[in-house]
């Protein structure tokens, strides 16, 4: 289950024809699958399209009543995979995950895929996780497209637009039986807005009727001579029948303007930030009126020549807006406008930048620069947009980056993994620094203060496979992290079975929170909840027995710092054999607070007793050294004024939000800190007999510390 | 111009919600979009979330405006900096990113923050305060906004029993940034029917706190200067104390030291108290109005610290006060006769428990592999003690009663031999050289914690120290400790420290003749 419930959501997608939907770009794509009589979805989980796997976690009735099915794959290259079911078959299917990571894994498919092509409309939803707010590499999906001939279409982002986009992304698909790319970027998937509904339709070619009815038909298998005639089938009719498909449907928009002599090329998902940079030159409005002609590509692979070339002739300048690089879309442009013969000048990379998010700033920017260049009378009368320039360059704001701090992303409040570092910390403390490969999930968060663990990070799942080439003899050991995403999506074939076959002499840790955390907290197969629809329950350790581990320590309480500790040095020291995997397993707290607050509320309710742990610090018995944050970083655990004169160093302090996951005082244990941790132990509805017991011995220690305190000598 | 297209003037309302992952920064937004369109206007949305969230700074964006009819408007899915009406940061530093950011014009931007610090790891890592200052926020903020409303709006929330967002919702609507009345606010909470009540409270003590801000907080209280408790020839004895200090020392350090002899008073006795007032005599006598007495108030902090040596006595004696058991309940909420539990976790070393024997006991162990063993294997792993029950609350009790013996013990006598070696050094160094003198006093700061923290600070201490040896008779060398301890309070393992002290070593062996051709 999801960190999040999608119970709300999950009625949006029953809304029938002319009602309105308001929510959440990618809800808005999931209910337009549906609309558009999908037969089956898939994909791997990841920001920005997790909602989108989410919500229809959330909505098995419904997709049992249209004969949807879907599956949250063990992987993009899985999900891409899926869509082989759209080769024979008129069915339409949907696969989605964040690009260009995802994309990345699931190439080998999507070549496939393309080569052959579809009878049924094949949708990959790609979330383009680029800009402010991402978490990977900044690449293009773009790129592949082109490689592999895939349609890419790259909607305006608002909602009615990217609805149509999903509609016409499948007729598209089955028009030139390629499959369609549909980018979405972090903004436009978060972006609240709204769009008149349809009914949904189930698939008029059911996928039992696949199965009861199989097809086949070599030519479309990737294999010679089949091979050979997909490439030119590629070239001489999928891609006319695309731009026939674009041209008839007029899915590029041209928005017209008084200012006929200049204009600008835009890809679709950089409309409402260019009309918002017009406006503030006082050249468009809020309305969606432009002075500046607009050609918007909704679709931006493959490009219409004709089109490009009409818009750009008889104008003297046009800018191309393309986020990314390389500049694809602007080569592209130059050489159609060479071979039209059209001497308009193109501007593009030469006014924006290269690289980097096109933020309204950034455009402002780059479109006043194509004005001076071009249009240098419109910009002297048009409006001076609004600027931040003398706000940074006040003294008083310069001075912000001597005390305004950085604030990475980190390991929430009570996280299981938190310890897992301390311990090795505490390890390398004794062994020393190691070389640690990381790994993409949660866990990665190792790399920022305090702990500052890890050296690399290759890709989902293959934190063990990165360490390979260190698996020589030598004083230390490496240290390969994996989480239990990684490790189902990847790891366990390309990590721990590489590391078994190969006689790595490493370690191998592998962090199991129960779920997909990093992504939002969705089932795998080790996870423990009881999910009706998904077989979970797997555990890690029996996997990596099965794939020939022979020397496995499991810690079941990642929270008990000193075992981790000693696994962990045990795994380094140890004169076994092969890889040493260590498995360190305990429940995301994100998700188990969601589980048990409300469940722990609802017992004290109903009178039962219950126990709530939460740790403090005695201020006047903290130093104000900080080790125990050195060793934590929880952000429930902080510093305040010590109030004492005398101590000027700040004292540790827990704040309400604490936990009680007892990471401080396993900390204060394990590494010898200091005595200023207590735990406490607030118990509800206790009993009658504890209330006794809690009063006698409430009396007793009470009539002690009196009898000290009363004699205490003290200067007020 | 013939055939201009028209441009209508409307322009939406920007609203940016500066926060942290987890704050409820989403849910602030939704009510904002909520609260837009049941007023018919139209309202966009955006956010950023993912792994971003995971407690780093994140933005939230919403921009909305009144319909035309059958217009969609576009709108920005990103703040255009100097274009924002309303930036909302649920914490101080996140205002001044925000401002950083250029998303505040003046002008033209209301600026809600709440002033509460949550502080980041760098921050509170460090072995020192390495706590970022407020102010130059607060100074940013005030001359950038067209209207900055502050307030700590998370204790507001917290005394509310309710969430921040509410709160500044509240702060949002006493703005008037929105042209919605605070019943359409209010209404908006109720309709999304989560956590109302709490919610609408924290509401209007947002509302509140932002329309009359609270005075400023009481002055810090007076230094202590009444005996109490004890016997009467006790407090007679403290009163002479008492008076001691006034008529002996500057007035500059008397409320230095009146903290200090509160502290060894209540960490000793009189007796201990009146050797504090006799060594910092020592240092007062060296000291004079022209330094505004400063060596005299530093050695009345520094001395009293040193002297109040954490022990494990100390710790038994603050852990088992009738005091300490309400200040616990008073921190986890517990209603009374709600049974509390609290387990302490102790984890004393060899070292310390020979430091708490009696100084020739202690040695003897020390210097015995045998009893060494022995003694060690008893306190190899951490105790935990449930301070709640007689079995673990009497153990501890007669421990801090342990504090009439304490000047017989072995850790005693190191810490005094410890505190007077430092303390000649400062005397003898106080006549030439003033500043070097109170520098060599502040180092005391790095000796703190217990166990391995305090070894590595005693540790630091003395390489700080030792740096005399080549800073001897240069005009600069207080600055020269002065960066040392700043060095050596950056980090935990002293790595700065070594560092600078390798610069000071070049110093001293860089010869005179070299030097003036550097020059």
């Amino acid at each position: 289950m999801a960190e999040r419930s999608f119970a709300r959501e999950v009625q949006d997608l029953r809304l029938g024809a002319g009602e309105e939907f308001r929510g959440e770009g990618i809800l808005a794509v999931t209910k337009a699958l549906l609309q558009s009589g999908v037969g089956y979805v898939g994909g791997y989980q990841g920001a920005p399209i997790s909602h989108l796997m989410d919500v229809l976690a959330d909505a098995q009735d419904i997709l049992t009543d249209l004969g949807v099915h879907f599956e949250a794959c063990a992987s993009e290259a899985a999900a891409a995979s899926m869509l082989a079911a759209s080769v024979m078959y008129p069915i339409r299917g949907a696969v989605t995950w964040k690009s260009t990571a995802g994309t990345n894994v699931a190439c080998d498919a999507l070549s496939n895929l393309a080569s052959g092509g579809v009878t049924g409309g094949a949708l990959i939803v790609i979330g383009e996780d680029y800009g402010e707010g991402s978490s990977i590499m900044q690449e293009r999906t773009h790129a592949f497209a082109m490689k592999s001939q895939i349609w890419l279409l790259d909607p305006r982002p608002n909602l009615p637009s990217i609805v149509a986009a999903v509609e016409h992304g499948f007729a598209l698909s089955e028009t030139s039986s390629t499959p369609v790319m549909l980018e979405l970027r972090i903004r436009a998937c978060h972006v609240h807005g709204r769009f008149i509904c349809k009914d949904n339709r189930a698939s008029p070619f059911p996928l039992i009727r696949a199965l009861n009815e199989p097809r086949r038909d070599t030519q479309r298998i990737v294999l010679p001579p089949a091979s050979y005639a997909h490439e030119q089938e590629k070239v001489t009719k999928r891609w006319p029948a695309a731009v026939e498909y674009i041209r008839a449907n007029g899915l590029n928009e041209t928005f017209a303007g008084d200012i006929d002599d200049i204009g600008i090329i835009l890809q679709g998902g950089m409309y409402n930030g260019v009309m918002r940079a017009l406006a503030l030159f006082g050249l468009a409005d809020v309305w969606g009126e432009t002075r500046v002609p607009l050609h918007v590509l909704n679709v931006t692979y493959p490009l219409i020549g004709d089109d490009l070339a009409a818009f750009c002739r008889g104008k003297r300048a046009v800018l191309v807006v393309e986020e990314g690089q390389p500049d694809f879309i602007e080569q592209a442009l130059h050489a159609i406008l060479r071979r039209a013969d059209v001497p308009t000048k193109l501007a593009g990379k030469d006014a924006l930048p290269m690289g980097g998010e096109y933020t309204p700033q950034v455009l402002v920017a780059g479109l006043r620069r194509f004005l001076e260049a071009h249009a240098p009378a419109l910009l002297r009368e048009a409006r001076t947009p609004p600027s931040a320039a003398e706000v940074l360059a006040d003294a008083r704001v310069k001075a912000l980056a001597q005390s305004v701090p950085p604030r990475p992303p980190s390991f929430c409040t009570g996280c299981p993994e938190r310890p897992i570092f301390s311990a090795l910390t505490l390890v390398q403390k004794e062994l020393g620094e190691h070389h640690v490969a990381a790994d993409i999930g949660c866990h990665l968060f190792s790399i920022n203060p305090p702990f500052a663990i890890g050296t690399t990070t290759m890709g989902y799942g293959l934190g063990p496979s990165s360490a390979a080439a260190f698996q020589v003899k030598a004083e230390k050991r490496p240290i390969a992290v994996v989480g239990d995403g990684g490790f189902w999506h990847n790891g366990l074939a390309t990590g721990i079975s590489n590391a078994v076959f190969n006689k790595h002499d490493g370690v191998v840790l592998v962090v199991d929170n129960y779920y997909s955390a990093a992504t939002g907290g969705q089932d795998i197969p080790s996870s423990r909840a009881e999910n009706p629809s998904r077989s979970t329950k797997h555990p890690i350790e029996e996997a990596v027995r099965g794939v020939g581990g022979r020397w496995v320590r499991r810690i079941d309480r990642t929270y008990s710092v000193a075992k981790m500790r000693d696994a962990l040095r045990e795994a380094l020291t140890t004169k076994a054999e092969g890889p040493k995997f260590v498995i360190a397993s305990s429940e995301c707290m994100l998700n188990r607070q969601r589980r048990e607050r409300p469940a722990f509320q609802a017992a004290v309710k109903r009178g039962e007793r219950r126990v709530k742990q939460r740790f403090g610090v005695d201020e006047d018995v903290c130093t104000g050294d900080h080790a125990c944050i050195r060793l934590s970083g929880c952000p429930s655990l902080s510093v305040k004024d010590s109030g004492d004169p005398l101590k000027q160093d700040p004292v540790a302090a827990i704040d309400n939000s604490c936990v009680g996951c007892g990471n401080c005082g396993e900390v204060a244990d394990a590494a010898v800190l200091c005595p200023s941790f207590y735990r406490a132990d607030v118990v509800h509805n206790a009993g009658p007999w504890e209330l006794w017991l809690t009063r006698l011995r409430t009396r007793l220690i009470g009539a002690l510390a009196q009898r000290r305190d009363a004699r205490r000598l003290e200067l007020a | 111009m013939d055939g201009t297209v028209p441009m209508h003037e409307d322009r939406p309302i920007g609203v940016a919600i500066v926060a942290m992952g987890g704050q409820g920064g989403g849910v602030l937004a939704d009510w904002i979009v909520a609260l837009a369109e049941h007023a018919g206007w139209y309202a966009q949305s955006t956010s950023v979330p993912g792994v971003a969230q995971r407690t780093g700074a994140t933005i939230y964006y919403v921009e909305m405006i009144r319909p035309r009819s059958g217009q969609m408007p576009v709108l920005s899915l990103m703040p255009v900096p100097g274009d924002v009406d309303v930036v909302i940061a649920a914490e101080m530093m996140e205002a001044g990113r925000a401002i950083q950011r250029g998303l505040v014009a003046p002008g033209r931007t209301t600026l809600i923050a709440s002033t509460h610090r949550a502080l980041a790891v760098t921050e509170k890592m460090q072995p020192g305060d390495g706590r970022a200052d407020p102010a130059a926020v607060m100074t940013a903020a005030r001359a950038m906004s067209r209207q900055f409303l502050a307030a700590d709006m998370q204790a507001i929330a917290e005394r509310a029993g309710s969430v921040i967002s509410a709160a500044l919702f509240g702060a949002l609507a006493a703005s008037a940034a929105l042209p919605f009345r605070r019943e359409a606010f209010e209404e908006t909470v109720r309709v999304a029917g989560v956590g109302v009540e709490g919610s609408l409270r924290a509401f209007a003590a947002g509302f509140d706190a932002v329309i009359a801000p609270a005075a400023n907080p009481a002055p810090s209280p007076e230094a202590p200067s009444v005996p109490q408790g004890g016997s009467d020839a006790q407090r007679a004895d403290l009163a002479r104390a008492l008076q001691r200090l006034d008529a002996q020392f500057p007035a500059a350090a008397h409320a230095m030291l009146r903290h200090g002899l509160a502290r060894l008073v209540d960490y000793q006795d009189t007796a201990y108290a009146h050797e504090y007032l006799d060594r910092v005599a020592r240092i007062a006598a060296l000291d004079d109005a022209a330094h505004d007495f400063a060596l005299t108030t530093e050695a009345a902090r520094q001395v009293a610290v040193a002297m109040s040596y954490d022990d494990v006595i100390r710790v038994a004696d603050l852990k088992t006060r009738g005091s300490r058991r309400e200040r616990v309940r008073t921190e986890v909420g517990a209603r009374p006769e709600q049974p509390v539990g609290t387990t302490e976790f102790f984890h004393p070393r060899l070292e310390e428990v020979c430091a708490t024997l009696p100084a020739g006991l202690g040695r003897a162990v020390e210097a015995s592999p045998v009893l060494q063993r022995m003694v060690g294997a008893m306190f190899a792993r951490g105790r935990r003690i449930r301070t709640d029950t007689l079995t673990g609350y009497v153990p501890l009790y007669l421990i801090a009663g342990l504090r009439s013996r304490r000047r017989t013990l072995l850790r005693h006598a190191r810490e005094q031999a410890h505190l007077t070696e430092w303390l000649t050094l400062v005397e003898g160094r106080a006549r030439d050289d003033y500043a070097l003198a109170l520098e060599l006093l502040k180092c005391r700061r790095l000796v703190k914690g217990y166990s391995d923290t305090h070894a590595r600070g005693v540790g630091k201490f003395g390489k700080v120290i030792g740096a005399l040896s080549h800073l001897g008779g240069r005009a600069d060398a207080a600055d020269w400790i002065r960066r040392l301890r700043e060095a050596a309070l950056a980090d935990e393992d002293g790595k700065m420290l070594d560092g600078a002290l390798a610069t000071v070593a070049t110093l001293a062996t860089v010869p005179t003749e070299i030097k003036e051709t550097v020059r």
